[in-house]
């Protein structure tokens, strides 16, 4: 195999286990977090400071018996959370995360640290997304349970309607990039105005990260969009009747979800890979950097607000959301046109 | 590389499977379905011959099927809906009020 | 043989075959999730055409959106199976093996007509015709085909209103 053929094979598996990391990591950041701000500790028994939490939840659920409802649809009920998981994998692979390198003169040529650069990177990840929906509603429906029902459809029915509002932040960035793939969306951000502004789309597009963000929070079901989910409310939602590796998949793919989601707006909306002090090609800091912050707001939202009851959850996403990303979209089209930049 | 009539062979064959779906199938999901299957191989073909004769009018044309093929459904299921809801059945068959 | 021919088998072979399971299926959430993989091989096949934007769409609006339209209504009705109102002779399985044939005989029509036809001097003509990019692709959409662009968002907006007055439940019905 040529080298970079190994080196983007490399790249692949490690982007791969990154992810399958980021879940358990933020199994821990979200306790951690979620406990400071509820002025308590937080898990901090095993291992240093908690940090092997992880860990142990992992070896629980596998341990556990997976169940299955007798009146499910065999078929169905295992595909369900493959289906969600597989999706939340997917979205990642048109998710640039670096410049090209060289990993510190190992390779002759530089390979751009990503895993594909299509040039309909943005229609990519929204048709991935758009597929992670019938996880959810498969689930619910071969569960032949009444709550897994209710709360599937209502998850999906939040999902399908955010992703309008989702599609119009995105599509004027694309405006205002000229570009689909997410690499060159990136590359029109290097750089500063006026020598320390950087050039993020973010400055000019407040109201689309706005947008972006929210859409994407009740994308991935998470507070305070996570009605579907409540405790409270549903039992458990769309993942009731699931067990041990299942559920672990269900927990794993929202948790990757949060991931893409946070990725795709960090390199739409805050420049991706580029920051001051650090050369390009050590780009993939600053990339992990801004990841993390969105990660950490999103786990703060979480902690910080209350849940949206279903019906005002759908209020505000068709007759809020919808149409300020509209307006977003036909200003910013205007504005390019205008000041033709 | 495959040829131009590979892929008008395989439409007309997914066209066929749809017509007999069409044609065969007393539940009107399927029904719905099988449409939806000879659209696909409608698109198919469009898109093989945007393709093999170098001009991009067979994408264009695909998109705005795919578009009209969006409200169809809409409209087909909305009716079977309201059908539904008169005689507890997806059975064609058993709407017979207006035979003649 | 080229790459290209053996995914385009792959896929063809896919979508035949999940085409056939939709068609053949009694419960209609496995023929609606047939049909989406029976998309997910087109969408392939859309690719090696060259046209990835249309895959891409194909996969966004048809098996993303109108899939979960047609499941979320086959979940609200709680679809029977296929129930026989009264099972007349298109049930029958005599009927059902004429259909079949019969729908042999057309495909070998097609194949007959298209190997006839001057398609293959098409096929051959030229290789490497480059991938219609999206901006490409957007000029002819709202250049050459408008008049058909605003036609279909009016057509969107006519399906969306029909849809509602259709299935919607109207306040007189609550009342009684």
């Amino acid at each position: 195999m040529t080298e970079a053929g190994f080196a983007q094979l490399a790249i692949l598996g490690f982007v791969f286990f990154m992810l399958l990391n980021s879940a358990a990591i933020m199994v821990y950041v979200e306790r951690k977090v979620s406990a400071k701000i509820q002025q308590r500790m937080g898990p901090t028994l095993v291992g240093p400071a908690g940090m092997l939490q992880p860990l142990a939840d992992i070896i629980k659920l596998v341990m556990k018996e997976n169940l299955r409802p007798k009146a499910a649809d065999k078929i169905l009920f295992a595909l369900a959370p493959m289906i969600s998981a597989a999706t939340a994998f997917a979205a990642f692979a048109v998710v640039p995360f670096g410049a090209e390198t060289t990993f510190f003169g190992l390779l002759d040529r530089p390979v751009p640290l990503g895993i594909a650069d299509v040039n309909v990177a943005i229609l990519w990840v929204f048709a991935v997304t758009s597929m992670g929906v019938y996880g959810i509603v498969l689930a619910g429906w071969s569960s032949n349970s009444k709550y897994s029902m209710l709360g599937a459809l209502r998850a999906s029915a939040q999902m399908i309607s955010y992703e309008l509002s989702y599609g119009m932040a995105l599509a004027a960035v694309l405006v205002l990039a000229g570009s689909m793939s997410l690499r060159e969306i990136v590359d029109t951000q290097a750089g500063t105005w006026l020598g320390f502004i950087p050039r993020w789309i973010v400055f000019l597009q407040p109201i689309g990260f706005f947008i972006f963000m929210t859409a994407g929070v009740a994308e991935t079901n998470r507070a305070p969009f996570d009605f579907p989910e409540a405790e409270q409310e549903l039992v458990a939602g769309y993942h009731t009747e699931y067990s041990s590796m299942s559920f672990a998949m269900f927990f794993m793919a929202e948790y990757i979800n949060m991931v893409t989601v946070s990725a795709v707006a960090t390199n739409l909306y805050l420049g991706g890979w580029h920051g001051p002090f650090l050369p390009v090609w050590l780009g993939w800091i600053w990339f992990m950097a801004k990841l993390s912050f969105l990660l950490f707001f999103y786990v703060w939202m979480r902690w910080t607000l209350p849940r949206y009851r279903y019906d005002q959850l759908m209020a505000f996403g068709w007759k809020f959301l919808l149409p300020l990303s509209v307006i977003n979209l036909l200003l910013t089209a205007a504005g390019v046109l205008y000041f033709g930049a | 590389m495959a040829e131009l009539n590979h892929y008008l062979i395989l439409s007309g064959v997914l066209f066929t499977i749809g017509t007999a779906g069409v044609l065969l199938r007393r539940n009107l999901i399927t029904v719905l379905l099988s449409i939806e299957v000879m659209l696909n191989a409608v698109n198919l073909t469009f898109i093989a011959f945007g393709h093999f004769l170098g001009s991009a009018d067979g994408q264009v044309i695909v998109f705005f099927v795919i578009a009209v093929a969006a409200a169809e459904a809409a409209v087909g299921l909305a009716l079977v809906i309201s059908l539904f809801r008169h005689v507890e059945t997806l059975n064609p068959d058993a709407f017979r009020q207006l035979r003649g | 043989m080229g790459l290209n021919l053996i995914l385009f088998y792959a896929f063809a072979t896919l979508a035949v075959v999940t085409s056939l399971l939709v068609v053949a299926q009694s419960n209609p959430v496995h023929s609606v999730l047939l049909l989406i993989g029976s998309f997910v091989a087109l969408a392939g096949l859309y690719v090696l055409l060259a046209a990835p934007f249309v895959a891409v769409i194909q996969i966004i609006v048809y098996a993303g959106a109108i899939m979960v339209l047609f499941l979320f209504v086959v979940m609200l009705l709680n679809a029977p199976q296929e129930d026989a109102v009264q099972a007349g002779i298109m049930e029958s399985g005599a009927t059902r093996a004429l259909g079949a044939l019969l729908a042999l005989a057309l495909v070998a029509e097609l194949v007959w007509a298209v190997s006839r036809s001057g398609a293959a001097a098409l096929g051959s003509a030229g290789e490497g015709r480059h991938s219609w990019s999206v901006t490409e692709i957007g000029v002819m959409i709202f250049q050459d085909y408008a008049f058909a662009f605003e036609a279909t968002s009016i057509l969107i907006l006519v399906a969306m209103v029909g849809a509602v007055a259709l299935a919607g439940r109207h306040l007189a019905e609550k009342k009684s």
